[in-house]
């Protein structure tokens, strides 16, 4: 396990020095680095000081490890449009990005765990069948279009629900949150619902497969035989061994889930950092999109290895590659 | 080696067969050849020429459906905010909407196939070296990908192929390793080799047309993909330039008259859209059933 552990840490940290790597190149390598770097309202005094600080006179080698020794210190380059270090821009708008991540992720449980057990227990009912198509058209619509319906439904037709914003917020520990303001939850609902589509489409499918898998087996057959009440069969055994590949999932879409916020968020305008990271690449905040690539790799990279360890732990039968190799 | 026609004949048979007797696939089948021809015909069915400036009227923005214009033609599906005929700038979006998805998938088959045939054919260092980046590319979104590569290179219908291409290879190069691999154990590639055909020959003539089958289905299927994620990108701003609007771009252009009741200019791109993923989807995903391949 140890081994196991070190092995997947050490894949880790190559991946964070490759996209490095590769986000080094794309932003000085390709072009102009100081076209890109260097904000081109300044004079040519302050250009001359802004190219020695940045280091862009020296060799390709040294300006790599400048960078990488300033993004370890956190120093990934100041907001040419707000003046203000691009990692404290990002890290302002975690918390409206979490939230609507937190909400989507538990809406998707909360209604796709128990779609899917339906569907699973009978498949070849009619409201079985309707849940199942609908779940493909969970998935392979656009979401930026499902996003849009349910604002031209819940919004302009009905008049229920606020379009765009976050509404009231309240101060928790020093983070603002609309979790806990009336106003604040009308402005959640929809985006929140609508970044859970896909994933709430995913898990039904999972759960519904994984149930009737579960429901011919033997040890189900067993407990009916021994004459177990069907409501034990399906909540203490069938859903037990389900779970497994239901929180490897939960875990890997936590990271696509703040991905693809930056869908959600512009089509609710909700200020996160996926708005803002659409908003830097219209107005051509370099440091900003850059700080975006490296904290979501390193958020991919963190959540991949976590669950990779986790369903190590879980599921003695996953062959560790530590061991065999 | 090439398959003769006859070889084929029992499998298309058994497509077209599946076909006519399943209704919804019929539907879809027949849905996407409309779609398709009117995505070929645009130029000369339209009504109107939506990226000629001097043939719209700015007089006639923002008309509902069934409006009639200032020179008598009537639009149908109303009109956008430069006047511009929504029924002629659907059918030139699906034009550019399918030209995009076509030519990314083709592109990302290309090299992923290369990269897969040459994985399972030379193995060791080769093999390790194109598999990591395999799993490197497969590690991240494909949407978060291809927005920060556009982000650096700039919008334009060459470069969203190229964002395309770049997140949807690594699938191909996993499955047409895997499918080569397997092929490579069977007898005919043993004697192949024992004849001492050229490496070459191997695969090009032996592995390469009996390992792709399963690589072809699912990538009949990840067309839908290619269009919805060109969609996604031309939405967020960063995919075709204005002057070659796609229908994701069409419907980001009426988003902003949505909230005032011109639901017109979102909505109705946003059907053909919807229509043209669900029946590649459907076509795609029944092809993968009958043909029993996994994705």
């Amino acid at each position: 396990m140890t081994a196991f552990v070190l092995q997947r840490l050490i894949q880790s940290v190559f991946v964070l020095l490759a996209v490095s790597v590769v986000v080094f190149f794309a932003v000085y390598g390709i072009g102009d680095p100081i076209e890109l770097l260097v904000p081109p309202q300044v004079s040519d005094a302050e250009r001359q000081a802004l190219i020695q600080r940045l280091g862009l006179d020296l060799p390709v080698w040294q300006q790599y490890f400048t960078f990488m020794a300033n993004a370890l210190k956190g120093d990934l380059g100041r907001s040419f449009v707000h003046g203000v270090p691009a990692i404290e821009l990002i890290l302002a708008r975690l918390p409206a990005t979490v939230e609507l991540v937190l909400l989507a992720m538990a809406l998707a449980i909360l209604v796709g765990v128990p779609l899917g057990l339906y569907a699973g227990l009978d498949p070849d009912s009619r409201p079985s069948r309707l849940i199942m198509a609908g779940t493909v058209l969970g998935f392979s619509l656009p979401n930026f279009w499902k996003g849009m319906m349910l604002i031209l439904l819940f919004s302009v037709v009905l008049g229920l629900l606020p379009t765009a914003g976050r509404g009231e917020t309240v101060s928790v520990l020093g983070v603002q949150t609309s979790l806990l303001t009336a106003n604040g939850l009308k402005h959640l609902i929809l985006p929140a619902l609508n970044l859970s589509i896909p994933n709430m489409a995913l898990l039904t499918r999972l759960v519904a497969a994984g149930t009737s898998e579960a429901m011919g087996q033997d040890y189900v057959r067993y407990a009916r035989a021994k004459g177990v009440r069907p409501r034990r069969i399906v909540g203490r055994h069938v859903l037990r061994n389900i779970l497994i590949p239901v929180v490897t999932v939960v875990g890997i879409e936590f990271g696509s889930l703040v991905a693809f916020s930056t869908i959600t968020e512009t089509v609710f305008a909700w200020p996160g950092m996926g708005k803002l990271l659409i908003d830097s690449i219209y107005q051509l905040d370099r440091p900003v999109v850059v700080a975006y690539v490296m904290l979501a790799t390193l958020l991919f990279v963190s959540v991949n290895f976590l669950v990779d360890v986790l369903y190590a732990a879980l599921d003695p039968r996953v062959k560790l590659a530590g061991d065999s190799a | 080696m090439s398959i003769a026609p006859e070889a084929m004949t029992p499998l298309r048979e058994k497509v077209l067969r599946r076909i006519r007797s399943r209704p919804t696939l019929r539907g879809a089948a027949i849905l996407l050849g409309i779609l398709v021809a009117l995505a070929l015909l645009a130029p000369v069915i339209a009504p109107q020429n939506p990226h000629d400036l001097a043939s719209l009227s700015v007089m006639d923005n923002r008309l509902p459906p069934g409006a009639t214009a200032m020179n008598g033609m009537t639009y149908w599906l109303g009109t956008d905010a430069q006047g511009r005929d929504m029924l002629s700038a659907i059918f030139y979006g699906l034009r550019t909407s399918l030209m995009v998805g076509l030519s990314a998938t083709l592109g990302a088959l290309v090299i992923g196939v290369a990269a897969g045939l040459m994985a399972a054919q030379f193995g060791g260092a080769i093999d390790a070296a194109i598999m990591r980046v395999v799993d490197f590319m497969l590690g991240f979104p494909s949407i978060l990908v291809a927005l920060v590569l556009l982000a650096s290179i700039g919008r334009g219908v060459d470069k969203v192929i190229l964002a395309i291409v770049m997140v949807q290879w690594a699938q191909y190069a996993r499955l047409m390793r895997a499918s080569a691999l397997v092929e490579r154990r069977k007898e005919y590639i043993e004697a192949a080799v024992n004849f001492g055909l050229p490496t070459r020959h191997i695969m090009l003539a032996h592995l390469l047309p009996n390992a792709i089958g399963s690589v072809l289905v699912v990538a009949s299927i990840s067309i839908a993909g290619a269009i919805t994620l060109e969609a996604t990108l031309s939405f967020l701003g960063v995919g075709v330039p204005v002057t070659q609007p796609s229908l994701g771009l069409l419907i980001a252009n009426g988003f902003e008259f949505l909230l005032s009741g011109e639901y017109w200019i979102a909505v109705f791109p946003g059907i053909a859209l919807v229509l043209l993923i669900m029946s590649l989807n459907l076509v795609g995903d029944r092809l993968r059933r009958s043909l029993n391949v996994r994705s």
